[in-house]
């Protein structure tokens, strides 16, 4: 049993009269790949919000490490569907940038992100602007920079879905394979129930106005796994059980 | 090229006006005719050009380095901006000539006065280009640094002053013109050099020839100053001019 790395302990919020999540309870351990599944509107983003620290709850407490950091940001990183690459910066410049805000020195930071290029399957895009990638690959480079700022948690927020979809299901392979190596704890927000089922160990569904954890489903399936799991019974009955709670 | 080609044929017909005879020498001298007042006042030409070029030059680096700092500080303090806007927009609308003969009443007809003018009339393209540099910049990228604890220098070094430069090109594009006219229309009303004061000279000896060569000489340094800025520009964003990999 791998220790708790994340914790979020009945947050409730709501905007004025509009209540959008009620006493959300949910933990991640180390190493572990958490899915937050719901459909537009469930507040999902929010929480995800809360959890940055970028958007402060009604009640509730985010704790990372046994450390309270709710309303604190800059302690768990996180990314989103946009790159958000700043497009005058090489690919290495941006990876690195986390590093230099944190006070490293240029070199040193350009360094330390030289050194995972290859791991993220991005080795010889050093030098080039972000214009000059694809959207699969900036999306890999954003993926190092969140590793860069934070090895402890990671928060996803739909980061695959502007792909198309052929893209997509190339990236899920890339991307299962960089957890083999890198064992990132990620908190991975998804309104898509295919992306949620592959690439998580527990999927929490939110549901509802206001939004609740209507069920926690462990997805019990051996890794390293790959898109051809996509195809099998066991990923039907996983999705059949899903859609009943979503519907 | 059909630029190229436009300004021959234009030059051709100009050529042909004078010729024929149907515009009299005396009030449009024909090409050649401009073309041999530039080579025989060459000289004098490059002269008055380099001291209004210095001019120029002297109030565009003075007016980037005012445009900068208010828009910085306009940028930083909304209350700032707020109040100083319309005042910044009221000061363009006073024309260069119409505050000139004070310039020279307060500092003289030395360099002085033309290069606060200049400055005067540059600052105002590069602060707005700035200002709306600064203001482009996506909230999310912004919340991004801040979460990696970025401060208000840092935000600035690191997003928003890049993301503002082409901004600030487009600004300084128009400026570098401005400098030119702006320093060329301040020597009219005062001063001892100067392509203005050499246009003066000439217009009351009513050498046309010579002053269509000014004219041209004008236009030249003008562009000269705008290409000047445009390698600038190339050299300081690589990544506007890229081709994309995919």
């Amino acid at each position: 049993m791998s220790k708790t790395i994340l914790e979020v302990k009945d947050v409730s919020v709501s905007f004025g009269d509009a209540h959008i999540l009620d006493k959300v309870n949910i933990e991640l351990k180390e190493g572990e790949l958490v899915s937050l599944l719901g459909v537009s509107g469930s507040g999902k983003s929010t929480l995800f919000n809360v959890i940055a620290g970028l958007l402060k709850a009604d009640n509730g407490r985010v704790i990372l490490n046994g450390e309270d950091i709710t309303n604190k940001p800059g302690k768990v990183s996180y990314m989103l569907q946009k790159d958000l690459l700043l497009p005058f910066r090489t690919i290495e410049d941006n990876v690195a940038l986390p590093l230099i805000m944190k006070g490293m020195n240029k070199k040193e930071a350009r360094e330390t992100a030289a050194s995972h290029f290859a791991e993220f399957g991005l080795e010889g895009r050093e030098k080039k602007y972000p214009s000059q990638l694809s959207g699969g690959m900036r999306q890999r480079a954003a993926l190092l920079r969140t590793y860069l700022f934070s090895q402890q948690v990671a928060l996803l927020d739909e980061p695959f879905s502007a792909l198309d979809t052929f893209t997509k299901s190339q990236i899920h392979d890339w991307y299962l394979d960089v957890m083999e190596k890198i064992k990132l704890s990620t908190l991975f927000v998804t309104h898509d129930i295919d992306e949620a089922i592959l690439l998580s160990d527990r999927i929490y569904i939110l549901s509802g106005k206001p939004g609740v954890i209507q069920k926690e489903i462990i997805i019990d399936e051996p890794r390293p796994r790959d898109n051809s799991f996509l195809l099998t019974e066991r990923f039907l009955e996983y999705k059949r059980e899903i859609l009943s709670i979503l519907q | 090229m059909p630029a190229i080609a436009a300004i021959i044929i234009l030059l051709a017909v100009w050529q042909f006006v004078c010729s024929a005879g149907i515009v009299p020498d005396f009030m449009l001298p024909s090409p050649v005719d401009v073309a041999k007042a530039m080579v025989g006042d060459a000289g004098l030409l490059l002269h008055h050009s380099r001291v209004t070029l210095v001019e120029a030059v002297c109030g565009l680096a003075i007016g980037v380095l005012a445009g900068l700092i208010i828009a910085i500080l306009m940028d930083m303090f909304d209350l700032l901006y707020r109040a100083n806007y319309p005042i910044l927009v009221i000061t363009q609308t006073i024309p260069t000539i119409a505050i000139a003969p004070l310039m020279v009443l307060w500092f003289g007809y030395e360099m002085t006065p033309k290069v606060i003018l200049v400055a005067l009339a540059t600052f105002f393209p590069i602060a707005v280009g700035l200002l709306d540099g600064f203001r482009s910049v996506d909230e999310d990228s912004l919340n991004l640094l801040r979460s990696m604890g970025a401060g208000k220098v840092k935000l600035f070094r690191y997003i928003k002053f890049p993301s503002a430069l082409p901004h600030f090109f487009s600004g300084l594009k128009i400026a570098a013109s401005y400098s030119i006219v702006t320093a060329v229309v301040s020597e009219w009303l005062g001063g001892f050099q100067g392509l203005g004061i050499y246009m003066t000279k000439v217009k009351k000896a009513y050498a046309f020839d010579k002053l269509f060569a000014v004219i041209i000489v004008i236009s030249v340094v003008s562009l000269l100053l705008i290409f000047a800025v445009r390698v600038i520009e190339r050299k300081s964003m690589p990544y506007m001019h890229l081709d994309e990999e995919h």
